[in-house]
């Protein structure tokens, strides 16, 4: 019955793409209208062919195929959403690189948001996808709830950034930073987005451990905040069904409010709340002994989510922001520095005893790292929050820096981490295919974020003291053009650390690669081991 | 009144009351008495059940307490 239902809604829905791609307003929306048609169309025969075939037995054990799926989206994403960003640092450095012949398209405009969401949520959301599905599945000793359900979430969600970037490309934004694309496609994301809830919850509901373990409540409070922010911040109107324009519910200081909102608990909930559920899974098993304080572990989580959804006014400083809430979200983004060290402590600590794995264990070394550049970040974070601080670094590159030590180092390093962790035990291998070859992507790794950071600091702050330097009359002194000449070398610098970071992510996919081709099978292991 | 207003009022006032009561209740909640047993049980989840689901009630479970003895 329900293959005849859905037989249904694919049909009429391919049918209302053709029209809409038909009647269609704008390019973008075209476009999107015809990739969905066929994906439709093709999901419809797919079904047709499928209709009455014997289903075959649901199989009992851990439902790892989405998860597969997840980690080589993830590793295909990090390396298309490194290369967008290594080639639009360039182009800040060399505007030759803004192609005549592409103008309209591949501008710094059109691939910026590109490689945002390239990163953020192609390469961390396809991350936490998947790993939240093998974290939750291992610490509840039950499979995944709702059975293909899961597949729908990978697909839908992976068919939401190609609409995103297409989109982006096309020039169908709602302008809104980390959250531009428009109605449809935000329609789309929620869809996916309640039915990944659903899995998660339904897995935990399902559970055969009495507690849930504490990196379950991050990913879940990490899926149930970015579901509230993203439909409260996407609130808009459509101009028409037949087109990509949409016009914001919300307007001026409020919709720049919401927006900020949204934008730094998008920084707090998916790529912090998220990937600290990734460390408190990961960090323990790569070190093969128990998080250092469970204790600590509650205290950060309810610390974190009850401080975190404040934060946002610290982007609208002087602003038409009134000053209360401003003070209001400094004052929080500084009480935020006690549960991010807090989770620092208990990532690091959590090796305690076990720090000569460090010297033969590249893995861990990497999720180390990762947790420092989290502590640095989350330093530097609330101090650039404090009104006096941002009022020289707002608009200036020490952002940009920020964020990337931030995403670069902590999401980044943890990822890889993660994925080197999974791949051997997802495809059922013994071990990785070379442990040297994790060490070069350490390597190039950190060197290039270091490159990367530093770059951007001294950058940053040199513009941020240019803009702001006045000769004995009060005049400026610089023009804008004047700090644009001024930070050439760095941007080069900058660039090359993007260089090292994208070479580091491709030596990682050849090894990954390898291990699934080449590396020896896991052999039987007898009922005595313990979990590796 | 208006909403905003009392929404306002609301949220400056009770709500701020409870959050924070809330919170400071949690972080006494877990250094209660005997969490320190529990909370060790808890922190070996990822140890126990890396291969396959835990079994149902009717099934030989013995391979699992092996492994959690490993791991006391």
């Amino acid at each position: 019955m329900w293959d005849y239902i859905k037989l249904v809604i694919l049909g009429v829905f391919a049918l209302f793409c053709a029209i809409a791609a038909s009647y269609a307003r704008d390019f973008a929306y075209q476009v999107h209208a015809i990739i969905l048609m066929l994906v439709s169309a093709g999901l419809f025969l797919w079904t047709l062919r499928g209709i009455d075939e014997p289903k075959p037995v649901i199989p009992t054990g851990y439902m790892d195929g989405p998860i597969r799926a997840g980690v080589i989206a993830t590793a295909f994403w990090g390396v298309v959403g490194f290369l967008a960003g290594t080639f639009i640092a360039f182009q800040l450095a060399f505007p030759a690189l803004n192609f005549e012949w592409a103008q309209g398209y591949a501008n710094f405009g059109r691939l910026r948001p590109l490689h945002t969401s390239a990163v953020i949520f192609a390469f961390g959301g396809n991350a936490l996808i998947a790993s939240s599905l093998y974290i939750v599945q291992r610490t509840s000793a039950a499979r995944l709830w709702g059975g293909n359900a899961a597949w729908f979430v990978f697909w839908g969600y992976n068919l939401f950034i190609v609409l995103a970037a297409t989109g982006y490309l096309l020039g169908a934004t709602q302008s809104k930073e980390y959250a531009e694309p428009e109605w449809y496609v935000d329609l789309w994301l929620t869809i996916v987005w309640v039915v990944y809830l659903g899995v998660f919850l339904g897995t935990i509901m399902n559970r055969k451990e009495k507690h849930i373990y504490v990196a379950n409540w991050f990913l879940l409070s990490f899926i149930v905040t970015v579901a509230m922010l993203h439909v409260i911040n996407n609130l808009s109107v459509p101009v028409s069904i037949f087109g990509s324009r949409s016009v914001q519910l919300f307007a001026g200081v409020q919709d720049a409010m919401v927006q900020w909102w949204y934008g730094h608990n998008a920084v707090g909930f998916f790529l912090t709340a998220g990937f600290l559920g990734m460390m408190y899974y990961f960090v323990p098993k790569q070190a093969e002994r128990p998080v250092y304080s469970y204790k600590l572990s509650i205290i950060h989580f309810w610390a974190l989510i009850f401080l975190y959804i404040w934060a946002g006014p610290h982007h609208l400083h002087y602003t038409a922001l009134p000053d209360w809430a401003s003070t209001l979200g400094m004052v929080f983004s500084i009480i935020l520095w006690m549960p991010s060290w807090g989770g620092m402590i208990n990532g690091l600590m959590t090796l305690s005893g076990a720090w000569d794995k460090l010297r033969t264990d590249p893995i861990i070394r990497m999720m180390v790292v990762s947790i420092g550049f989290y502590g640095m970040s989350t330093f530097e974070g609330p101090m650039m929050s404090i009104r006096a601080v941002n009022s020289l670094s707002h608009y200036t590159d020490w952002t940009i820096g920020h964020v990337h030590s931030g995403a670069l180092g902590w999401n980044g390093m943890i990822t890889f981490g993660a994925l080197y962790f999974l791949v051997p035990r997802l495809w059922n291998r013994e071990r990785l295919y070379s442990l040297s070859l994790v060490n070069w992507h350490f390597w190039l790794a950190t060197i290039g974020i270091v490159l990367y950071a530093a770059a951007m600091w001294v950058t940053g702050i040199m513009e941020g003291l240019m803009w702001r330097e006045v000769d004995a009359n009060g005049f400026l002194v610089n023009s804008f053009a004047d700090t644009v000449a001024a930070k050439f070398p760095m941007y080069v610098v900058r660039g090359l650390g993007g260089i090292l970071y994208l070479a580091g992510s491709v030596i990682m996919c050849y090894n990954l690669w390898m291990t699934i081709r080449r590396a020896p099978a896991k052999q039987e292991a007898p009922s005595m081991v313990p979990a590796e | 009144m208006e909403t905003y207003s009392i929404l306002r009022e609301f949220a400056d006032s009770w709500m701020l009351l409870f959050l924070f009561c809330f919170f400071i209740g949690i972080a006494f909640w877990a250094f209660r008495p005997g969490s320190t047993k529990i909370y060790e049980d808890t922190a070996n989840i990822p140890f126990r059940h890396e291969d396959k689901p835990a079994c149902d009630e009717d099934c030989d479970d013995s391979s699992d307490a092996i492994i959690k003895e490993a791991w006391k």
